[in-house]
């Protein structure tokens, strides 16, 4: 009885304790992007902030940023996509492809150039039909993602080596006569004073959100992340939900193919090497678990910033390549272990709110 | 200490002067949602069986896997030979001498059964590699012991499930015990096994191991025990030598108030038919039937009770009907139309849905909130256009919430953090959102206080009487007469018998229940055991 007496005072301090740090831990990503950003524009005074530099971080960000919101999808499902660095090389293959070599038909003997919007349409259905091919060996044949996507990783490089004999397209200019010029503005027009990279990564990061939090499907994908059986049994279909969320990945990495390309004004079949690891990264680091269930697009976008500022203005601090990717290494450790803390503290609260009920 | 609260029921054993060599003291177990164990004082009696009975979900396996270090206690403390100790890990308990043989299979399917009996503790040569030869040798004697002809190098996933459960039993075994845990040992195992293991107990006895043993078959524990605890909703109620105490004594402290008369149904009105289900089959891999030719009629209105032992089918025939497993073959119709569609989702816009029995496993998705869970089968009806409309959806949320008159302050909050009675209403409210015609509630009040028990048979009543049809399963033989307009047995996989409301009786359900078991206490079939589900 004594001890029923002295809890209350003492459990509600240590629920306002808690509750900040809570806070704290659920908002860390954006205080970590607070705390890079501050240290790097103190530090690096006044380039780092400057309008210039602002929009190269940003450009850098939007290639991770969109890999990252298909990741997401991915992620939030409990599987994974390794492949999207390998489907990044293959776009900018196919596009170099098809502005510098356009369609041969054999049979009847002429090369069609198609305009650059069939090109845009044709490598991201490609690369949409890729992820389908995931999807479809994960859901139909029971493989794990991380193994069929890994094979997918190898035959998408395959590929885009294949596509030109390991050669570069070089010069993805088109050529006035055959009307497929313009392929370079995707990666310097700009709208609005701002790059169209950035413009596209803020509408499908607006798109994604929408989805996530306001679509049946949004939330489909959390329940199947969250508790796939009850999920089934709730009459969630769980095989094309799957199937859509590794499309979604492709579809997202044919943009930052044909977005890369179109700023080299060339392809090369490494293009998009490891970024899948950088795009895992950020959505870990924007809070998703990689368990399924938990996390949020604006969560992943955060994320994306935090490595693209640390990336570049380690760059621009001069410090050395590998102690960049110590620093990497260890931030998104880092980012993993609190995830971890936050959730066995999330579960220590629910309980102490369960023995306060009775 | 423990206040006398039923008056009926003398308190027969002053046990104060028997040997204790475990105590338990004021064990609490507090989770997510619920308390499983709410300040238990538990002793086990020196070299006897000590058994501890209760419903689903009253805290007994929570409290065995305290006692053998798998989970650890929110508060309390054990105390072996009067010295206090602390078991971390399932190791630390084996080095204290306590073993336990699980209820849910913890074998490795993939190892054999000598590797098996020896993970964890693997018998070395030279300490560095495993004695295998000895291994295997010391298994086949334990098996021999226990009366089986299994061979020491089959892989688990090659025997049955029986089988395995020998396996178990002999992994206990092999180890040197003083006090050896056994949670429902013989689910699964056939008559004579159960002998087998008794002949084994008494053994053990004799040698001075104190054992726990748990199981639901109430006669079987009054031939093996020497003391009986009873837990109800996660407190214990009362601990009795066997020998003072009889099987009614036992379910009046089991089921306590009784749940089921908090509650009379009455309104018994029974409409026409509305789901007849023909032939519905379940082949089980490997041969015979996990449902077999099962066919019957529901009615609108009426609720049906599905009784049988665990493992005889219930679950799997609502499974079939909720389109959990599309190979099952058989006729459905639902007021006339046939039933086409074999997924779950088909079968949901066809009207017919399940509350699952597995509330943790099946029925939640633990990381979403109460809203969401709500939501989840019935998403489609609450969008404007392409997208979800959060005012439709609050307003629905809101609405069952009031009607399911659940417990929570924000709808926002995790599932988790509701008692298990709520979390149970979520999962009732978000099969009611699919606008079924036929609802399929598979054991639903499992683990849940008796207030939500009483709950949720008011709410399952009312929802028969606005015209659904209601299929009620549950283990607990009161819980399924007080409910149910009629009541149909299942035993391996077939319907054994069908009874109304007013010939069920607890001995017909029992004896129907049995049948193709040859189990003890059902000599004589009582009354209509063969099969008439074709009405």
């Amino acid at each position: 009885m004594a001890t029923t007496n002295a809890l209350p005072t003492r459990k509600s301090r240590r629920m306002t304790r808690t509750n900040v740090l809570q806070f704290v831990l659920r908002g860390r990503a954006f205080i970590a992007l607070i705390l890079v950003v501050g240290y790097f524009a103190i530090t690096l005074w006044p380039q780092f902030l400057s309008a210039g530099n602002i929009e190269i971080v940003s450009k850098h960000v939007a290639q991770n940023a969109l890999l990252a919101i298909g990741m997401t999808f991915v992620i939030l499902t409990g599987g994974i996509d390794l492949s999207v660095g390998s489907i990044v090389g293959l776009t900018a293959m196919i596009a170099g492809l098809l502005i510098n070599k356009g369609i041969i038909i054999p049979a009847l003997g002429v090369i069609l150039y198609p305009s650059i919007w069939m090109i845009i349409v044709i490598s991201v259905a490609i690369a949409t039909l890729f992820g389908a091919i995931n999807g479809f060996v994960i859901t139909r044949f029971n493989v794990a993602p991380f193994i069929a996507t890994l094979g997918m990783m190898y035959i998408a490089r395959g590929f885009a080596g294949l596509l030109n004999n390991g050669y570069t397209f070089a010069n993805l200019v088109g050529r006035p006569e055959l009307h497929n010029t313009g392929f370079e503005k995707l990666g310097a027009g700009e709208l609005l004073g701002i790059n169209y990279s950035i413009w596209i990564m803020i509408v499908f990061a607006l798109i994604a959100w929408f989805i996530t939090t306001r679509t049946p499907f949004g939330r489909h994908v959390y329940a199947i992340g969250g508790n796939e059986r009850s999920a089934e049994l709730s009459g969630v279909r769980i095989k094309r939900t799957k199937l859509l969320v590794y499309m979604i990945s492709g579809f997202c990495s044919a943009f930052v193919g044909l977005i890369i390309a179109s700023q080299l004004v060339a392809a090369h079949p490494a293009t998009g090497n490891t970024f899948e690891l950088n795009a895992i990264a950020a959505v870990v680091l924007g809070g998703t678990s990689l368990a399924g269930g938990r996390g949020s697009i604006g969560g992943t976008i955060i994320g994306a910033f935090v490595i693209g500022v640390l990336g570049d203005g380690l760059v621009m601090s001069n410090v050395s390549s590998f102690w960049q990717m110590v620093i990497k290494g260890a931030v998104i450790v880092l980012a993993v272990i609190i995830d971890q803390v936050q959730a066995r503290m999330q579960a220590r609260i629910a309980l102490l709110q369960q023995q306060e009920m009775n | 200490m423990n206040p006398q609260e039923t008056p009926t029921a003398s308190a027969p054993s002053d046990l104060s002067n028997d040997p204790v060599v475990l105590r338990a003291e004021n064990i609490t177990k507090v989770y997510p949602g619920t308390v499983a164990l709410d300040s238990v004082n538990f002793n086990v009696y020196r070299g006897k069986v000590n058994v501890l009975i209760g419903e689903n979900g009253a805290g007994k396996s929570t409290l065995m896997k305290i006692l053998a270090g798998v989970e650890q206690p929110t508060s309390g403390q054990i105390f072996l030979e009067e010295k206090e100790i602390h078991v971390r890990n399932i190791l630390e308990a084996t080095a204290q001498g306590i073993g336990i043989i699980f209820q849910e299979m913890s074998l490795c399917p993939n190892l054999s059964v000598a590797e098996n009996i020896y993970l964890a503790r693997e018998v070395k040569q030279r300490g560095l590699t495993i004695d295998r030869k000895f291994q295997k040798e010391r298994t086949r004697e334990l098996i021999q012991h226990l009366e089986q002809a299994i061979d020491p190098d089959a892989l688990v996933s090659d025997l049955r499930i029986g089988q395995q459960q020998i396996v178990e039993i002999a992994r206990a075994l092999a180890q040197d015990v003083r006090i050896l845990i056994m949670d429902e040992p013989t689910s699964a195992l056939s008559t004579a096994e159960v002998a087998v293991l008794f002949r084994v107990i008494n053994e053990l006895k004799a040698q001075g191991v104190s054992i726990i043993y748990i199981s639901h078959k109430l006669d079987e524990l009054l031939q093996i025990g020497d003391y009986v605890t009873i837990l109800r909703d996660g407190k214990l109620v009362e601990t009795a030598r066997a020998a003072d105490i009889s099987v009614a004594w036992i379910i009046e402290k089991m089921v306590g108030k009784n749940p089921a008369s908090l509650f009379a149904r009455t309104e018994q009105y029974v409409g026409d038919v509305l789901m007849r289900v023909e032939d519905l089959t379940l082949p089980r891999p490997g041969g015979g039937y996990v449902v077999d030719h099962v066919s019957f009629n529901l009615h609108a209105g009426e609720i049906l009770g599905l009784y049988g032992l665990m493992g005889a089918g219930r679950s799997d025939l609502v499974d079939c009907l909720a389109g959990a497993h599309p190979e099952a073959t058989g006729k459905i119709w639902v007021n006339d139309q046939p039933i086409v569609g074999t997924t779950v989702s088909e079968r949901i816009r066809n009207g017919i849905v399940l509350v699952p029995e597995d509330r943790q496993r099946e029925g939640l998705v633990q990381p979403m909130s109460v809203h969401d869970n709500i939501l989840l089968a019935s998403l489609k009806s609450y969008m404007t256009g392409f997208f979800l409309a959060p005012k439709k959806e609050k307003e629905a949320v809101k609405e069952m919430v009031k009607r399911l008159s659940i417990r929570v302050a924000n709808v926002n909050q995790p599932i988790t953090s509701l008692s298990g009675g709520n979390q149970q209403k979520c999962v009732v409210a978000k099969a009611l959102l699919t606008t079924p015609k036929v609802l399929m509630l598979d054991e639903p009040t499992r683990g849940i206080d008796v207030g939500a028990k009483s709950e949720i048979f008011e709410i399952t009543s009312r929802l028969a009487q606005q015209g659904y049809g209601v299929i009620f399963i549950s283990t607990e033989l009161k819980e399924v007469l007080t409910m149910s307009d009629r009541i149909l047995v299942m035993s391996k996989g077939a319907i054994t018998g069908e009874f109304s409301r007013q010939e069920a009786t607890e001995e017909k359900l029992v004896a129907a229940s049995a049948v193709g078991h040859g189990l003890a206490g059902s000599t004589e079939p009582h009354g209509a055991t063969t099969n008439n589900g074709h009405n």
